[in-house]
């Protein structure tokens, strides 16, 4: 756990900043911003664990969020009995047909010996097995879409309280990542970058496809909150006492204090995982990590497994990447696949932990609170220079309004040159590893 | 005359955009093969290069359109194709020279290679967006068509048509042809044998008086052609929005890595089985059947293995059976 003053004083800078935003802009951008910067933080920490410890390439972090925030409906959503009668137990059945089908066909592989026999004996098990899931799931599919597709058309959760279904996200993620690992690591480097991108579309086009999962495009809405919603605060008397000091209205100091009760959520979530990581990072573990990282090749002479190791932290930094996905969903309140985007969920984290500093845990949670103000803050800032570009131009010429719509696409290319920057002249990032 | 139906049918609706699919695939695959054995890094920007070098042609072809420039019937895109290329050129060349030189210089890990074409990625779909935006822009011009529907079915009697689009034609021909000049290149020429040396031992070809950035220089000129070709081709088959662009990463990957990441002929091989195993598996097969089957035993589904929203799912599925029992590919690629 060791800040140097440089680094306290990099984060009161943050702290500062902040401060100046609520000041200037509004207290609910900031908390905004705030709330948004401690999930990053937390995905960050994420993956600086395999990038920053084990030299790991995930640029399937969206996937793996999505799967957190899968677990958010799984879990906090009342069940649609309707839909259970419907159709529940012909998709039970038919997702344990699925998993069986390909048991048998990895059991085919490992019993039979070698040969043309038994590529063709693993390609009839597969082509049967696909056959009978999905006579058995395609029509229980259906039944379960048409209960009342406008409102519910899918299972619904289990109906527990919300704040469960954070570790639930971060175990779903890890499962996901388990079998990405098993199949992609210890082969070349560039092979888990490749497949956790291919995972992490799939993990989105699941989501957006199977309805009955969690009524894909339509969205799940008015998921239950851990923290009370503002409408709920506005009559406590607390509340509107609080509003008199300060000299808002009510509305916005509900809005501020219900996204301070999520700040304090967030905080302590990530307290306790930044305790765990730099506690694990300087335990004997830590050190092995760092060893097979710098130098696999001598870690492997020592006797250590460096795949098994990989997997391990491969499983755990997703699991933690889940975990922030599942608080995020919980945040907003609902689920919606159509706004998961790569850039914005695999790259800008990564542009975070660059940023912040890869193999410092703090140093990610630094990185995490700049970018994502840069990233909130850019938009506004390019529109205005936009403005001022286009202030001597004909009001209505094409031009100008191109230039005018386009400032929103500022601020990838502002993320790029500052990752590209970085990377050349301070690869070692805000706060450096020691 | 039923199976002939069947057959025109698949022809029609998979054979035909698969086959175009593929050659578009194969280009990029190409261009990421090469990358990978002379430059020897993952090139994660592959695809928003692509979109940015298309971008170009569109700009190019809206300009000739402009001043009254075709040539019917071909789409004017293709008139535009030398802007394209040039421009990538300069970008790939001057992205080389402010990024990827220095860490060449450092013999940086190939993972801090991949990380900067990430931030290269960022920055070339910000260009591309703030030109382009994010909608889709279409344009196709010229001739639409070879033969349609009406026509095919006029000139052979058979109940099931068949189209043959401008764009497909052109996509398939283009692809074959650059293709040959690109073997021939690589075998035939000094430059072409001097980057083989390079990628197959950088060590002795640098003893061998070959200048590493010169290859450097040519493999990212060849990579901008053939980037900017597919990348036009595929726009014209199926218009221009820079995400889907993005999204061909993974199936020209998977294609690289099939054919074994390094080996020109296997990213060909690679692409078109991938294409034509996504198409295939997505493909409603109902139609066909229907004409193939005996009388009453028509199928009631679709008959379709998996929704064309699982696309990348198949491919996908195809890099999981390469990594688990063949990671070097179908050609033996570079030694892992």
């Amino acid at each position: 756990m060791s800040l140097t003053a440089r680094d306290l004083g990099l984060f009161a800078i943050m702290g500062a900043v902040l401060a100046m935003v609520a000041m200037f802009q509004s207290p609910q951008l900031a908390v905004t911003i705030l709330n948004m910067s401690l999930i990053s933080a937390i995905m960050a920490l994420g993956v600086n664990m395999q990038w920053g410890y084990a030299g790991l390439f995930n640029v399937g972090i969206m996937g793996f969020t999505a799967v957190g925030g899968l677990a958010v409906v799984l879990i906090a959503m009342p069940p649609v009995p309707e839909a259970w009668a419907a159709g529940g137990l012909g998709i039970i059945l038919g997702l344990m047909l699925g998993v069986a089908t390909i048991l048998a066909a990895v059991l085919v592989y490992k019993r039979m010996t070698p040969g043309r026999l038994r590529g063709l004996a693993i390609f009839g098990v597969l082509v049967v097995g696909f056959m009978i899931t999905s006579y058995v799931f395609g029509p229980a599919k259906q039944a379960v879409q048409a209960v009342d597709p406008a409102a519910t058309g899918y299972l619904g959760g289990a109906g527990l309280p919300v704040v469960l279904a954070w570790p639930v996200g971060a175990v779903f993620a890890a499962g996901v990542a388990w079998l990405v690992g098993k199949v992609s690591l210890g082969l070349r480097s560039d092979y888990l970058a490749i497949a956790t991108l291919g995972i992490s579309e799939i993990v989105i086009a699941v989501l957006k496809h199977e309805r009955w999962l969690a009524r894909g495009v339509n969205n799940v809405t008015g998921i239950d909150r851990p923290v009370a919603r503002p409408v709920e605060l506005q009559p406590v008397p607390w509340v509107q006492s609080l509003a008199d000091t300060l000299g808002w209205s009510v509305s916005q100091t509900a809005t501020v204090v219900s996204g301070l009760g999520y700040s304090a959520l967030f905080l302590i979530v990530l307290g306790i995982l930044i305790w765990l990581a730099e506690r694990a990072l300087n335990s004997p573990w830590g050190r092995m990590m760092r060893a097979i990282r710098d130098n696999e090749v001598s870690a492997r002479a020592m006797g250590k497994n460096v795949t098994r190791r990989h997997l391990m932290i491969f499983v755990l930094g997703s699991g933690v990447c889940g975990l922030a996905g599942a608080m995020m969903v919980s945040m907003d309140g609902q689920l919606t696949p159509g706004s998961y985007e790569p850039l914005r969920f695999t790259f800008l984290i990564w542009v975070m932990v660059i940023v912040g500093g890869s193999g410092n845990n703090w140093g990610s949670v630094l990185g995490a609170f700049v970018i994502w103000f840069l990233w909130v803050q850019v938009e506004p800032a390019g529109r205005w220079l936009m403005e001022m570009i286009t202030s001597g131009m004909d009001v209505g010429s094409e031009l100008r309004r191109h230039l005018l719509d386009s400032a929103a696409y500022m601020r990838l290319l502002t993320m790029g040159v500052a990752l590209l920057l970085m990377l050349r002249f301070a690869p070692r990032g805000l706060i450096p590893e020691r | 005359m039923e199976p002939l139906n069947a057959l025109v049918s698949v022809t029609n609706f998979m054979l035909i955009p698969a086959f175009a699919y593929g050659s578009q695939l194969a280009l990029g695959a190409l261009g990421i093969t090469l990358i990978f054995s002379i430059l020897r890094f993952a090139h994660f920007a592959h695809g928003d290069t692509m979109a940015l070098g298309t971008a170009a042609v569109i700009g190019g072809t809206f300009f000739l359109q402009a001043q009254g420039i075709g040539i019917q019937p071909l789409p004017t895109a293709l008139l535009a194709l030398p802007f394209g290329i040039l421009v990538m050129v300069g970008y790939l060349l001057a992205a080389d020279r402010l990024v990827y030189r220095y860490y060449r210089k450092v013999k940086a890990k190939p993972m801090i290679f991949v990380m900067a074409s990430l931030g290269v990625m960022f920055v070339t779909n910000g260009i591309t967006r703030l030109f382009m935006g994010v909608s889709e822009t279409r344009f196709e011009d010229g001739q639409r068509f070879i033969f349609t529907v009406r026509e095919f079915r006029d000139f052979t009697g058979l109940a099931e048509g068949m189209a043959l689009r401008s764009a497909q034609a052109i996509t398939i021909i283009t692809a074959l042809v650059v293709m040959v000049i690109l073997f021939w290149f690589l075998n035939r020429t000094r430059a072409g044998k001097s980057m083989r040396a390079y990628s197959d031992n950088e060590d002795l070809a640098l003893l061998s008086g070959i200048n590493p950035e010169r290859v450097v220089v040519i493999t990212w000129t060849i990579t901008a052609i053939l980037l900017v070709l597919a990348g036009t081709l595929y726009g014209l088959d199926k218009g221009f929005r820079p995400f889907n662009y993005f999204q061909l990463l993974l199936p020209m990957f998977a294609a690289a890595i099939l054919g074994g990441l390094g080996s020109p002929l296997g990213a060909i091989v690679g692409a078109y089985v991938v294409a034509f195993a996504e198409m295939g598996i997505t493909f409603a097969w109902r139609r066909v059947l229907t004409y193939l089957a005996p009388e009453g035993m028509e199928p009631s589904s679709m008959m379709q293995l998996l929704p064309v929203d699982y696309k990348f799912a198949v491919t996908f599925a195809i890099l999981v059976i390469v990594l688990l029992f063949r990671p070097t590919g179908i050609f033996k690629g570079k030694v892992l």
